[in-house]
Formats: C-alpha cells, sequence, structure tokens
C-alpha cells in the first residue's frame, strides 16, 4: 500500500483474542485525543453482560471509549468495543448494526464479522490490526481487508502473548506489516491522524 | 464468491412479489451476510440459480426464511433479566385476574418455557396465558414440542440459580439420551402461532410483551413501527420488555412510557 493511502485511513479495526488486552491498553494509552481516526475493538471474552471491559480501556484512554449502540453512526475521535454477545457489522451509512447470530469460531463478537463488513464498507479506507489469540478468527476478515485495498497489520508471533491467531493469519494471507506490540504503537503515532 | 447488494435487493423484492415476505426493513448488513453464508452453504454456483431455486421451490423458500431470521436463544438468557421479571413485574401481574404475555419472535420457544416456570414458582401459570409468535413455522415447531437439547441443562440450570429460582432446575424436564423434554403443564397455557412483524396487525390486548434481539435486525422505521404495534397491543400499566442491547430512545412511542426495573430494558406503559 502506497503512502498515500495510508494517509486516508478512514477507520481503524483491531481485533484480539486471548494475550491482547496488554497491546490495546499500550494503543489506547499512547494514542493522543486528537487522534480522529475511530477505532473499533473486537476483543473475544466471557459472554456476560456485566462486563466492565469500556470501562478499564476507559481509563487508560485519551480518546472517549463506548461499547458499540446499535444503529450508532461513527464517529471520529472514538473507540468503539464490541459489546460482550453480540456481532458488530457496518451498514452502509456508516452505522453500527448487531447481531445475535451463531457464535463463528466459538466467538461472539467475530473478529471476521466486523472486519469483513467493514472491508465492505471502507474498502481502501480500512486498517486492519489482528494481535495475540488462541483462535482462527480474524483470519478470513484480514484476508477481505487485504483484497479490498485495506492496510494490514498482525502482530509479529514472536512478540505475542499467545502466537495462535496471528500465525494462522499469516499462514493464509501477506500482511503489510508485521510489527511487534511497540512498532504497533510507533506505527500508529506516526500516522498523520492527528 | 458473495451475494452482491445489489443481488439482495434483487431478491428482497421477489421475496415480495412471489411470496408475500418483506425483509426490505430488515438492517442490510446482517441480511445481506445471511444471504450470502446460505449461498455459500448451499454451495450455489451462480447468483441467477440461486435466485432461480428460490422463485420456483417452495421448500428451498422455507429454508431461505428460516436462514435469513436468526434463531439463537437460551432459557433465562441474562439471568438478571429474569430475576427482574420475578421480582419485580411477576408481582404486578399476580394483582391481575387473568394474564396475558406476548412473546413475540419467539424462535424455540426457550424463553416462553422460562417465563412459564416463573410464573408457575409464582402460582400465577393457571391463570396466564402465553402467546408465543414467530415468523418462522419451523421454529413454531420446536417451539411447540418444548423439547431441547440435554447439552444445554447446565447452563440453564446456573442460569436459574442466578435469576433466583430456588428450585431444583432438572424437576421441570425429563432426560432422554440427548433431549430434554420439559413439563407439559408448562407448555399448557402457551398458544403458538406464526406472526409477521413486518406485516400482521396486533392481536389481543397484553400485560406483558416481550420482543428480545429482534429489533436489531431491523432499520429504525421498522422498529418505530414495531414498536408501534406493540404500543397497540399493550394495556396501560402494562409492561414491554427488550433486549440488552435495545432501547425506545429514538420511536415516537418512548414519551408513553417509564423505565420499570433500572438496568433492565423492560419499560411500564404510563399513558
Amino acid at each position: 500500500m502506497a503512502q498515500d493511502q495510508i494517509n486516508h485511513i478512514e477507520l481503524l479495526v483491531i481485533g484480539g483474542s486471548s494475550g491482547s488486552l496488554g497491546v490495546i491498553l499500550t494503543i489506547l494509552k499512547a494514542l493522543p485525543a486528537s487522534f480522529h481516526v475511530p477505532i473499533i475493538l473486537v476483543i473475544h471474552r466471557a459472554s456476560s453482560s456485566e462486563s466492565l471491559l469500556d470501562e478499564v480501556l476507559s481509563l487508560k484512554s485519551n480518546l472517549p471509549v463506548a461499547e458499540v449502540e446499535e444503529k450508532e453512526t461513527i464517529r471520529p475521535f472514538m473507540v468503539y468495543v464490541a459489546p460482550a454477545d453480540f456481532h458488530v457489522l457496518i451498514e452502509k451509512d456508516k452505522t453500527f448494526s448487531l447481531d445475535y447470530s451463531e457464535k463463528i469460531h466459538y466467538s461472539r463478537p467475530s473478529i471476521n464479522v466486523t472486519f469483513l463488513s467493514a472491508a465492505a464498507r471502507y474498502g481502501s479506507g480500512l486498517m486492519g490490526i489482528l494481535l495475540s489469540g488462541a483462535n482462527d478468527d480474524g483470519t478470513d476478515g484480514m484476508k477481505a481487508i487485504s483484497d479490498n485495498g485495506g492496510y494490514c497489520i498482525i502482530q509479529d508471533p514472536a512478540d505475542a502473548i499467545v502466537d495462535y491467531m496471528p500465525r494462522h493469519a499469516l499462514k493464509y494471507m501477506d500482511a503489510d506489516a508485521v510489527l511487534s506490540g511497540p512498532e504497533i504503537v510507533q506505527f500508529l503515532l506516526s500516522l498523520p491522524a492527528h | 464468491m458473495s451475494v452482491s447488494e445489489d443481488e439482495v435487493k434483487i431478491l428482497l423484492n421477489d421475496l415480495i412479489d412471489r411470496y408475500g415476505y418483506d425483509f426490505t426493513g430488515y438492517a442490510e448488513a446482517s441480511l445481506a451476510r445471511r444471504i450470502t453464508r446460505l449461498f455459500q452453504l448451499d454451495r450455489f454456483s451462480s447468483f441467477s440459480e440461486f435466485r432461480y431455486r428460490i422463485l420456483n421451490n417452495t421448500d428451498y423458500f422455507r429454508r431461505l426464511v428460516e436462514q435469513l431470521t436468526v434463531n439463537v436463544t437460551e432459557m433465562l438468557r441474562d439471568p438478571l433479566f429474569y430475576k427482574a421479571i420475578r421480582e419485580e413485574v411477576i408481582p404486578v401481574l399476580a394483582t391481575y385476574p387473568f394474564i396475558r404475555i406476548w412473546h413475540a419472535g419467539c424462535s424455540t420457544g426457550e424463553e416462553v418455557y422460562s417465563m412459564a416456570i416463573m410464573l408457575k414458582e409464582a402460582g400465577i401459570l393457571q391463570k396466564s396465558r402465553l402467546y408465543a409468535t414467530d415468523i418462522n413455522p419451523l421454529v413454531i415447531e420446536k417451539a411447540r414440542k418444548g423439547i431441547f437439547p440435554v447439552s444445554q441443562m447446565r447452563k440453564y440450570s446456573e442460569n436459574y440459580i442466578q435469576s433466583g429460582g430456588t428450585r431444583d432446575f432438572s424437576s421441570y424436564y425429563v432426560s432422554n439420551y440427548n433431549l430434554a423434554k420439559f413439563d407439559e403443564g408448562l407448555g399448557e397455557k402457551m398458544i403458538y402461532a406464526t406472526h409477521n412483524l413486518v406485516s400482521d396487525s396486533s392481536f389481543n390486548d397484553f400485560q406483558l410483551i416481550l420482543c428480545r434481539n429482534t429489533l436489531i435486525y431491523f432499520d429504525r422505521t421498522l422498529q418505530s413501527r414495531v414498536l408501534q404495534l406493540f404500543d397497540n397491543s399493550l394495556e396501560l400499566l402494562g409492561f414491554l420488555a427488550l433486549g440488552t442491547k435495545e432501547s425506545l430512545k429514538f420511536a415516537p412511542v418512548e414519551s408513553r412510557y417509564k423505565i420499570a426495573v433500572p438496568g433492565q430494558k423492560i419499560w411500564r406503559k404510563i399513558r
């Protein structure tokens, strides 16, 4: 992907499972409040509706963090978290839809569902990051982002706490960049998105 | 291979013209995903082949409806919701001489049986009628039977305890191999029927309407229309219960309701 395209990122989607929370917290801590590209986090977790993930992330983030609400319009300067037990999709008018259909790779929210939907809507304006995890989820989604002209970063399996998910994705696709957690942070800070 | 947005539109028009089923008010992203999923699952080689099958094979059309509508459900899902129903709603219902409840979008009936158990424990099942409807005739057939996978019972039993249940959950069913058949006494007060929230109208007055995780599949316009249908079907001071991520926030009927239980998606019709 050309630098020019990186300069025009409209949406950042980040997927992770076990071992990803540390990297996500580091990213949120590092990004300034002026980072305007909206971010959607799809993180696997227990399907309890009392999960306080968005509050935990809020404590570390300079940007406002909110759980996705259905039909809400995606806005800049926001970090959205996929709610426990729902898949998150994106409509043509850049609003969120929620979906309580079957789990995919034992997961709801599924990284693939959100990434595929975002890839269809945002094309080359999308950047996807896939982090640590012990699950196949994310590979199809990252491929879709890549196929639609988006930019794909996969956490270096050697750096991931659980390397299965990034390793699985790398087996089926070429990432634009394979980076460690700290390198991902540096990369995002170097974007002209703030 | 996936089904394009334009092709989805063609199919939705076909379904109206050929079968009178209107899905055009459904949220598109989820619908398109499910159409593509079916297309891939059944290994069609082209959109025209897929379209031809739907138009000319009624059985396949039924399969399509079954696959387009999400039928994932469980007993006592969100135990704290049921605890609120048990502690805040049922005591009010108990004051009525005759209780009518509508489960709209009941899927395979797990939530209807959950409600029947709580009514029974409150001693008011005998004077209750549980109307349970869904667009999909196949799930209605399953719901009528009151038979659920035994593999789910441990989870349901945990939900039951968290919802404030104090009996032995396994006393409500008999296991036979991998199936759990629920007490027929629970099913006696249930009335199942197909009902399409998009096109069918109100059919009774209720004191409680539950519709959980169905509105999320509709666009705002259709959501408002369906909430109006519920409003037309709900008595004054009746309760309306929605899913954890659903709300009355943007609907015209909102001003007639107040939250009945803080922190839960249960409203009361106050005017």
